[in-house]
């Protein structure tokens, strides 16, 4: 009962300074603010996502006319849209903030 | 150490408590140390659960029968591992799992996704500790596993057919499944909350989905073989309620599975997405709710139970906020983007959607119509296989020909010309298999033989997929064959591994077809040296014998078995009789032909004193081809939950151009 009782106070003990380690660590921060995005940043990455979305849809296009899923008929009809639609989303990026390299041509 | 395990439990509700309010405080003030204070908390919560988890664990061993659990659920006699296995035996033992479960998967998903998802987390957090501190409270005030007595001299024992192997892993698996579906929704929640309905929510949480829904489904198949051999009717699945409840959250998640790559491919379906996220998980409640309340009658209520009223309420209340928050968010919720043609690709996903929905759908009219007809009526109406078979067919039938057209239709839209050349051969290949069978004899079932035609329609489309893929890889470059078939899994695993689990439904598929639409039963009332025959099958009852085991006195009737003029060598079955809980189990015999698939399964049903026994026999063709479905099914899981270096650098650097620091 007794070693317990010993043991249940240390655990919770052991829980308060985990959930006060934040305030111990940095007990007048410079800025307590939590860094969220804003609404351009958010606005951005909404863009980014349109982005390597145009982008991945004409790398499977691209694949599936190969593995023959995709009919040489159908491809034409589609990749003009898609590289649109690539092109595009680049401006947007582009407009928002300069150049900006798509993240598939890093890897 | 009961006191140990209670105050544990009291510091993780008191945990979960403070996660919930400083997690909510933390998010709408925008507060950086309360958030980071918040989520140490539920980290803790898993630890002070796992002291508990482990001072119940200590006392199973122990055979300490002063915990109230352990005396109801265990005895001296009974094995190890089955007393290890009664920690989720019962209803405070599962309680409290499904609460170690949620705070380990909690702890996990926080940490791992506080890096480049750390806006989202900050709501993400106080929707996970609402529902631990649900648990928690169950745990501590409703049904708590710490709960003490005088010791008696030996506890009840446990229920028999629980006596079984298959329990070490069936429920904990469930379990994993049904708390994997918290994640996605307090992911999706916590996006509803704060407005973040980018992409991020949907990543984060696609591996956690995938995780649960492999786990209820193998969690699942290991409970239809535990009923096949331990409970002794005959079959796998009875359409019982609470196997009910393991199947429809693992419907919803399959529907979202495929609803989701709609949303990361062409960004339609945000507003569906969320809400088959909300059905999976309110769904998972459900189940657990009817496991555990004993509302229903099933060979799964072993225990009448208080909670029924608490989880009702919760349910409730999970649905109302989930739906509330929908609804608040539809305006950013609402697509750009529409449907540019019915034959597509993601047209195909969205008729697999509503075929997935309209089953799981149907299931729980099913399991809900008794508790309605007893409420309004007083009269429980269960409603039987045949209703359950009716739209098994009439929705799982369609849906396994659609596993074999949608990868042969592209995305946005596909002309005639094109269909015609990449349908040419899974349907030539279906129609000779049809016409076959149909020379064969197969007719004596028409859905068993619309079943295996539509079977070999999307068989053959996955070879094509994979051998297509493989030649392209390697007209891309590929060294050699099998370098070029390891780059397309690599380079996708999601869709190959799919196709993987594609592979496996059909093998279930076919399995259960056979078993079910093409099985022959016999009666005979034997005496010793009798014969019956069944097919091809001649038995011969040739002994009786009775002998003890830990537990358990053992009685089994010896069979010779002959196949035309082959000896098969002999099968046992019988009976177990528990001295301690005072029960009697079937144990069936089952020969299984390893080439074909085929079981011969034999049931002692009645032993008469004078040594005579009736005996019932069934000839299932293919039944094993479930069981190895479940192999595959692991195999196709794990390829598409392996980790994709690839796809978390450009995650990663997404996130970094973002400006999302991708270090915590």
């Amino acid at each position: 009962m007794t070693l317990a009782l010993v043991l249940a106070a240390a655990l919770a003990v052991a829980c308060v300074v985990a959930v006060a380690l934040p305030f111990i660590r940095e007990p007048e921060p410079e800025s307590d603010a939590l860094d969220d995005l804003d609404d351009a940043e958010r606005h951005r990455l909404a863009l980014l996502e349109e982005r390597d979305r145009a982008l991945a849809a004409l790398k499977e296009l691209e694949f599936e006319h190969r593995t023959g899923t995709v009919s040489d008929e159908d491809y034409r009809a589609q990749l003009g849209p898609l590289r649109r639609d690539v092109a595009s989303a680049l401006q947007a990026l582009g407009r928002e903030s300069g150049e900006v390299r798509p993240a598939d041509e890093r890897n | 150490m009961p006191e140990l395990g209670r105050a544990a439990l009291l510091v993780t509700l008191g945990l979960s408590v403070y996660a919930l309010v400083a997690g909510a405080m933390a998010a709408h003030l925008g507060r950086r140390r309360l958030a980071r204070s918040a989520q140490n908390a539920l980290v803790a919560s898993f630890a002070t659960t796992a002291v508990a988890a482990a001072v119940l664990l200590a006392a199973l061993l122990r055979n300490d029968f002063s915990f109230t659990y352990v005396a109801r659920t265990t005895s001296e006699a009974l094995p190890t591992a089955y007393t290890i296995s009664a920690f989720w035996g019962g209803q405070e033992g599962s309680l409290l799992l499904w609460l170690l479960v949620l705070t380990g998967f909690g702890a996990a998903a926080v940490s791992l996704n506080r890096g480049w998802a750390r806006d989202l987390i900050v709501w993400v957090v106080p929707v996970l500790a609402a529902v631990s501190t649900f648990f928690a409270f169950l745990v501590v005030a409703v049904a708590s596993p710490f709960a003490t007595q005088t010791a008696p001299a030996d506890g009840a024992g446990m229920t028999p057919s629980l006596q079984n192997p298959y329990m070490l892993a069936h429920p904990p698996l469930l379990y994993f499944g049904y708390v994997g579906l918290t994640v996605p929704f307090a992911f999706a929640i916590g996006a509803l909350l704060s407005g973040k309905l980018d992409e991020r929510w949907l990543i984060a949480t696609r591996r956690w989905t995938l995780f649960a829904w492999a786990a209820l489904g193998i969690g699942q198949l290991l409970g239809s073989h535990w009923a096949y051999v331990e409970v002794g009717w005959g079959g796998y699945y009875a359409w019982d309620p609470v196997e009910n409840a393991a199947l429809m959250p693992w419907l919803a998640a399959t529907a979202f599975l495929h609803s989701v790559m709609i949303q990361e491919k062409r960004g339609m379906l945000r507003v569906w997405n969320v809400l088959l996220v909300i059905l999976a998980f309110s769904l998972s409640l459900f189940g657990t709710f009817l496991t555990r309340s004993g509302v229903v009658n099933s060979i799964h209520s072993f225990t009448q139970s208080s909670i029924g009223p608490w989880f009702l309420a919760f349910i409730a209340l999970v649905v109302a906020v989930s739906l509330g928050l929908l609804f608040w968010r539809l305006p950013q919720l609402r697509s750009p983007t529409k449907l540019e043609s019915p034959i597509s690709r993601e047209a195909a996903f969205l008729y697999n959607n509503l075929l997935l929905l309209a089953l799981c759908l149907a299931i729980l009219w099913g399991v809900v119509y008794p508790l309605l007809s007893e409420a309004l009526r007083g009269e429980a109406i269960v409603l039987g296989r045949s209703y359950y078979d009716f739209f098994l067919r009439a929705f799982g039938l369609p849906l396994l020909l659609l596993m074999g057209i949608g990868p042969l239709i592209a995305w946005r839209r596909a002309s005639f010309r094109s269909l015609a050349t990449t349908f040419r051969w899974p349907t030539g290949v279906a129609l000779v298999t049809g016409v076959v069978l149909l020379a064969l004899g197969a007719g004596s079932s028409i859905p068993g033989l619309v079943a295996y035609t539509f079977s070999a329609f999307v068989i053959t489309t996955i070879v094509m997929e994979f051998a297509r893929g493989t030649r392209a890889r390697k007209a891309l470059g590929a060294a050699s064959w099998p370098t070029a078939f390891g780059s397309l899994i690599s380079r996708n695993r999601r869709r190959y591994g799919g196709y993987v689990v594609h592979a496996a439904i059909v093998m279930f598929a076919i399995g259960v077809a056979g078993s079910s639409a093409f099985d022959s039963v016999a009666d005979a009332k034997l005496a010793r040296g009798d014969s019956m025959r069944i097919g091809d099958y001649t038995l011969t009852y040739s002994s009786l014998d009775e002998r003890a085991s830990a537990n358990a006195t053992e009685i089994r009737a010896t069979l010779d078995v002959r196949r035309g003029d082959r000896d098969l060598g002999t099968l046992q079955a019988g009976k177990n009789a528990y001295t301690i809980e005072e029960q009697v189990s079937n144990e069936v015999g089952i020969r299984s032909d390893k080439l074909t698939g085929e079981d011969l399964f034999v049931i002692a049903e009645q032993i008469n004193p004078d040594g005579s026994i009736q005996f019932r026999v069934f000839v299932k063709p293919l039944v094993n081809l479930i069981w190895l479905a479940g192999l595959v099914f692991l195999v196709g899981s794990l390829v598409t939950l392996w980790p994709d270096r690839r796809e978390q650098r450009r995650l990663v650097a997404r996130a970094s151009e973002a400006g999302i620091p991708a270090t915590s």
